[in-house]
């Protein structure tokens, strides 16, 4: 049985979320500057990048990295439903 | 004390600031009685539009708001909502030995959001350019240009979806961190299990309709050109958008429902559950199969070939685990001791009725059936079936089975059977005439109908008298019960979850002290396994 009394404080170190917001800033700049470099370096950086910024973003601002396998289980159950939809689309959009 | 007589605490400011899961429940229960009536009332007039084949009563504009706005109200403000937020929000901590849900401010907090999206929804009638006229659906690329005042109510879907969310989050945690001792998954009232699969579709789905609503929101207000097929843009897009949402949503509606049938059945067969596990785990095999179909719904739209067989073969499978409770609620009735009490009745019915609708729901699963049967009448008949046959039969034996728990005062039995004779009367006569009229051909959101269509239109709208008086008795009986009702005992149905070791009405934080659970639920044979 879970509760809330189990739980285990943590702080994460402000040097660390520093290094997550200047490489977000990075990730950033390089988004933007392949965007304008052209227009099929913009769709393969969106691909990689925009994940790895949100993987960032998951882990140290919203704390996932300290959390439980449950709560982690329950995050790829989430993004594991948005990959299925989406491709599912695509069965329609590819063979239309 | 009871949680409605809170001492200093009986205004409505405290009601609508409480943060009691028990008195939200009520709050919902209480907007969404008012909202179902309005919408029945905008039913009432186009039933009695049909009364003529041609110009009557209305204008043809009138109509479509009337089809749209009763659609919009029914689908978003009642049967999605209706029991997983009045009966979740009321019995989900009590079922599972917990004094609250786990976030009670939150809790409330998607009361007011849904209030305020009820709001926005009513105020699109009236102001701007007119009612909106697209249908519940809104489906582009009308809903991008009609002048109407879609974007209101487009709006006021976005914001009820985002309540549905939060509440959604609020039991899915409340399931995995607020279970009294004892309390382990395969003891947890099947209601509870049916609550938590509802929760995750909520979660994982209905963000996606609120992103696409916004989307229509900016296609009409900045002209973004994603689904506006003069842009370039894929009108599909959004009719997969929609129904990967509203699909699932129908879901929402209809597992909750089953839930608390789950919990009638065993009480008034006076019998352990038949297949407690696999009705839990079918819960969750519906949320998860339903979840992948929704492009049954688009098969004449232009979609694939291969995406039509492919959703048509997922469409029959998501039949299997519906099935799997239907034949455990029977093999629970078997040999039961059965008490035919009238929330036991109206399960039955929910039963009977959800099996009709849930069938022809396969039916229409087939490529070529579809075809013939697409936006006719006999869709509208099939999902009246499903959501009203089921999900509102559902809900008003929940209301009885608890009533007296809610409020701790006891109904006269007799009008509750009156208007069951009168509703199952009425719903058949109104919504079968639907379907066989589908079947021969009327269109549905058709202002006229052709001489023709007319004699099962008559027999429809007679239909719709005698299940509305059905409804009024049914209401009426539960007022007057509040009113005059004799007091309720603890257990007045012999019930064996959590609930009804609680006094009625029960306390304001539920347990003095936390229960332990020793024994499954539904423990009616001394003989079954703990």
């Amino acid at each position: 049985m879970t509760s809330m009394d189990q739980e285990k404080g943590h702080i994460v170190e402000p040097a660390v979320l520093a290094r997550v917001w200047g490489a977000l800033v990075c990730l950033t700049i390089g988004l933007v500057s392949a965007s304008l470099a052209s227009p099929k370096l913009a769709v393969l950086a969106m691909l990689v990048i925009t994940p790895a910024k949100a993987w960032l973003v998951f882990h140290y601002f919203m704390h996932l990295k300290y959390e439980g396998p449950l709560l982690k289980g329950m995050v790829l159950v989430a993004l594991l439903t948005l990959v299925i939809f989406i491709s599912m689309m695509f069965l329609d959009l590819g063979f239309r | 004390m009871s949680y409605l007589d809170r001492q200093g605490e009986g205004g409505l400011y405290s009601w609508v600031t409480s943060t009691d899961h028990k008195r939200i429940g009520l709050l919902y229960l209480t907007v969404m009685t008012v909202l179902f009536w309005v919408a029945v009332a905008l039913g009432i007039v186009m039933r009695l539009k049909h009364l003529s084949g041609g110009d009557f009563l209305i204008s043809a504009r009138a109509y479509n708001a009337l089809f749209t706005v009763h659609g919009v109200i029914m689908v978003f403000m009642f049967v999605i909502p209706g029991l997983p937020a009045v009966f979740g929000n009321f019995f989900l901590p009590i079922l599972i030995g917990a004094k609250d849900v786990s976030f009670p401010r939150l809790n409330l907090l998607s009361w007011w959001l849904f209030l305020t999206g009820a709001c926005l929804a009513v105020l699109s009638l009236f102001t701007g350019s007119g009612a909106p006229d697209t249908g519940w659906t809104f489906y582009v690329p009308f809903s991008i240009r009609t002048g109407t005042n879609v974007s209101l109510a487009v709006f006021a879907a976005f914001v009820l979806g985002l309540s549905s969310i939060l509440t959604g989050l609020n039991f899915i945690t409340t399931i995995h961190r607020m279970r009294c001792e004892g309390m382990t998954w395969h003891r947890m009232p099947l209601f509870a299990w049916a609550i938590y699969s509802t929760g995750w579709i909520q979660v994982l789905a209905t963000p996606i309709i609120g992103i696409t609503l916004l989307l229509v929101i900016l296609e009409r207000a900045f002209g973004i050109g994603v689904f506006d097929p003069a842009k370039g843009g894929d009108p599909l897009l959004y009719q997969h958008l929609f129904w990967i949402y509203s699909h699932p949503a129908v879901y929402i509606m209809i597992v909750p429902a089953m839930g608390a049938v789950t919990e009638i059945i065993p009480t008034f067969a006076r019998r352990c559950i038949f297949g407690y596990k696999a009705i839990a785990y079918s819960s969750l095999a519906i949320a998860a199969l339903g979840s992948v179909v929704w492009a049954h719904h688009m098969f004449t739209s232009g979609m694939a070939d291969l995406a039509n067989i492919i959703f048509s073969l997922l469409t029959f499978l998501v039949a299997i685990p519906s099935a799997i409770k239907v034949f455990n609620w029977t093999a629970t009735l078997y040999k039961g001791s059965v008490d035919m009490q009238p929330s036991m009745l109206y399960a039955l019915t929910f039963v009977f009725l959800f099996s009709i609708g849930g069938l022809s729901g396969v039916m229409q699963g087939a490529l070529g059936l579809n075809v013939h049967l697409h936006d006719t009448y006999w869709i509208v008949g099939h999902f009246h079936y499903v959501m009203f046959g089921g999900t509102g039969f559902a809900f008003f034996a929940a209301l009885l089975y608890w009533f007296p728990k809610m409020f701790g005062k006891q109904y006269d039995p007799k009008p509750a059977y009156a208007a069951w004779a009168l509703m199952f009367l009425g719903f058949n006569m109104l919504y079968g005439s639907f379907m066989a009229l589908g079947y021969m051909g009327m269109p549905r959101r058709y202002f006229a109908h052709l001489p023709q269509f007319h004699s099962l239109h008559i027999a429809a709208t007679v239909g719709s008298w005698a299940l509305v008086a059905g409804l009024a008795v049914f209401y009426a009986n539960l007022l007057i019960a509040l009113r005059r009702g004799k007091p309720a005992e603890a257990d007045p149905w012999g019930g064996k979850t959590l609930e009804w070791t609680l006094p009625s009405p029960p306390p304001p934080e539920n347990f003095d002290k936390l229960p332990v659970v020793t024994e499954a639920p539904y423990h009616y044979n001394p003989k079954a396994p703990a």
